[in-house]
């Protein structure tokens, strides 16, 4: 069984000249330990699709329908008061910029040992010793003196070591790592990738990695699932859709990326730029961007279909199949 | 004149100096010494006209600070730029400065953050040429940012509109029209894609190459990208805290990286080909720059570190074809 099961979500922000629809018809699962990778241009709906699981869409955005399930419940009609419970307790959320999410007035350990007492019936000297170890796990040099530091003593890579002791301070199945590398140099980048990856392996925990980095998503992920304006375009395991993908816009994405392989004199262009919300045209979203386009793709809007091995939204493969 | 194969641009021994020292009555009630953080300390390159000298490195290795030197917006603590033969900062302060400075012109990073968004496209891309007088004449000026809209893949009507009304990646292609206004030879990129999407990243480095090709463009390219670096570059620096420490051509660097630094780097870019491998291991982090190590800066992250490597700081010398500042490469260790 999946551990969290998203069902034909679609996330609305009613405004005054009508109601934008910024997420629409999403549906993936994720099983349990595995990392699924979500990736997109910015304002495809990375995010929104993980503040939606998490509870925290901010009005006036709203789930307008589908369902979202974690471990067999439901918990997109959840209260707030329910949904705190469940956040942090059984799904932890990494933000990008670790310095914001942090509060700078109290004690890393003041932060971690909350949050831990908060879901886990433990003492206060229990919560510090389960503190002290997630900062160890997290590689954290001399956790035992640093864990009475505050955020400002740390460096921005230490930082985000810290909040990812914190996401898994309550043991959650399942980790919202929304762009956790994206505000790090490089070579900070690559630790706390394998950070994530290893630490999240040894408590048993699932990620949603969502970033605009392809490497990242090449390297960390199992499976990955590619947004276009609201839209998931393709979805499937990480080497098919970076080697064989199944839709032009994921084709023409991969080709957009500078490679460190190989010389080309220039890198294929896609023409033009993601629609606007208000302005999506009728059938495939894609449709005026693509280079494969027919009669089709300007009418019917594609459901994800079954390609060779991914599944894309792209009326090609029908004609494939 | 100017003797035959000298480069457009010659950065000698380059360093910039800044003050963080806390208040004059602090410094003395609390008796604290000036603190001085060198951002750029010691930088020598050359860039052949028509040429690309990217620089890589991380936040805070000094890349920004030395754009800004070579368009002038701050006078080096020390060194000297030579541009076209001449030295440029001693020209920037005489009536003559503004000749040069309409030869060297800036793309900034944020596309967002460098467009006035009350003036319409027309005074963003015309300004410059107000500024120095190229054109007087209004229906000359509409006429000339029309042909630079158009040059840069943007419609000669967009000139009517405001920066909000434009994407990302359209902004940054006014960026660089407002940038080549003046005919400049001369184009510093501080991080140009850094703020854009992949897709949108493209359109502009092919306008980048395009432009440098048809108009003899010559760059100097900033980016914390080596991915990128490699597509456009023709010659590569890589910055650590203030220093350069490897400078190669393109193909030696990529394919046979020297210095310890530039090999981690390289290491740490996620591959897009072969999945689920492990990368090497990067260990450390970028130490402060107001407090730097001894000897070598990389030290305290290198595993071929020894006594000498902690002790004497290395210069960058001319070896095998490329320049390092290197003792265990220079000793052949590594």
């Amino acid at each position: 069984m999946s551990l969290l099961e998203v069902k034909n979500l679609v996330v609305e922000f009613p405004g005054r000249h009508g109601t934008l629809r910024a997420l629409d018809d999403i549906s993936f699962s994720i099983a349990p330990g595995e990392i699924l990778g979500v990736v997109g241009e910015s304002g495809a709906g990375k995010s929104l699709t993980g503040a939606a699981i998490i509870g925290l869409l901010e009005a006036p955005g709203r789930i307008a329908s589908g369902e979202i399930w974690l471990e067999g419940g439901r918990i997109d009609n959840l209260d707030f008061e329910a949904m705190r419970h469940i956040r942090g307790k059984r799904i932890g959320a990494i933000f990008q910029d670790p310095l914001t999410s942090l509060n700078p007035l109290y004690t890393v350990g003041r932060q971690l040992t909350e949050t831990i007492r908060a879901h886990l019936p433990v003492s206060a000297r229990e919560a510090r010793e389960r503190a002290i170890s997630l900062l160890n796990d997290t590689g954290i040099p001399g956790a035992q003196a640093r864990i009475d530091h505050y955020p400002h003593q740390f460096s921005g890579g230490m930082r985000q070591r810290v909040v990812i002791a914190l996401a898994l301070a309550a043991e959650p199945k399942l980790i919202v790592a929304d762009e956790p590398t994206t505000a790090l140099d490089v070579s900070i980048q690559a630790q706390i990738i394998n950070l994530l990856k290893t630490v999240c392996k040894q408590h048993g925990a699932a990620v949603m990695l969502i970033t605009h980095d392809m490497g990242v998503i090449a390297e960390t992920c199992d499976r990955v699932a590619v947004l276009y304006a609201g839209r998931i375009a393709e979805i499937g395991p990480v080497h098919e859709v970076i080697n064989h993908p199944a839709h032009p816009y994921t084709a023409g994405l991969m080709a957009a990326i500078p490679d460190m392989t190989q010389d080309r004199a220039r890198l294929h262009q896609i023409d033009g730029a993601m629609p606007r919300l208000n302005a999506i045209p009728a059938g495939c979203a894609f449709n005026p961007r693509c280079d494969r386009v027919f009669g089709k793709c300007k009418e019917v809007r594609p459901s994800l279909m079954q390609a060779q091995v991914t599944q894309a939204a792209c009326w090609l493969n029908e004609v494939a199949a | 004149m100017k003797p035959e194969g000298q480069a457009l641009v010659q950065a000698k021994d380059l360093a910039m100096v800044f003050d963080v020292s806390a208040p004059w009555l602090n410094r003395v009630l609390e008796r604290k010494p000036r603190t001085l953080l060198h951002a750029v300390d010691g930088v020598s390159f050359e860039i052949q006209k028509g040429k690309t000298l990217a620089l890589v490195g991380e936040s805070g290795c000094g890349k920004s600070t030395v754009a800004k030197l070579l368009v002038g917006l701050y006078e080096p603590t020390r060194g000297h730029l030579t541009y076209d033969g001449l030295d440029a900062h001693a020209i920037f302060k005489t009536p003559a400065g503004l000749k040069l400075r309409s030869r060297i012109q800036m793309i900034f990073q944020d596309p967002y953050a460098s467009l006035n968004p009350r003036w319409r496209v027309e005074a963003i891309v015309g300004e410059p040429l107000i500024e120095h007088g190229l054109v007087t004449e209004p229906e000359a000026l509409k006429e000339r940012v029309a042909q630079l809209l158009t040059s840069v893949g943007l419609s000669a009507l967009d000139m009517a509109k405001y920066p909000h009304q434009f994407s990302g990646g359209q902004r940054q292609r006014i960026s660089i029209a407002r940038a080549l206004a003046t005919n400049p030879e001369f184009l510093v990129c501080d991080e140009p894609t850094s703020a854009l999407d992949v897709s949108v990243q493209a359109q502009v480095l092919n306008i980048m190459k395009d432009l440098q090709r048809d108009l003899g463009l010559t760059y100097l390219f900033i980016s914390h990208n080596l991915a990128v670096v490699r597509h456009v570059s023709d010659d590569v620096g890589v910055m650590y805290l203030g220093r350069l420490v490897e400078l190669a051509d393109k193909e030696s660097l990529f394919a046979n990286p020297r210095h310890p630094y530039t090999r981690m780097l390289l290491d740490a870019i996620p591959k897009m080909h072969d999945t689920g491998q492990a990368r090497t291991p990067v260990i450390g982090e970028v130490p402060n720059p107001l407090n730097p190590p001894t000897g070598c800066a990389f030290h305290p992250r290198c595993l071929h570190a020894n006594q000498r490597c902690r002790e004497v700081r290395p210069e960058l010398h001319e070896f095998q074809g490329i320049k390092i500042a290197c003792h265990a490469v220079e000793e052949g260790r590594i």
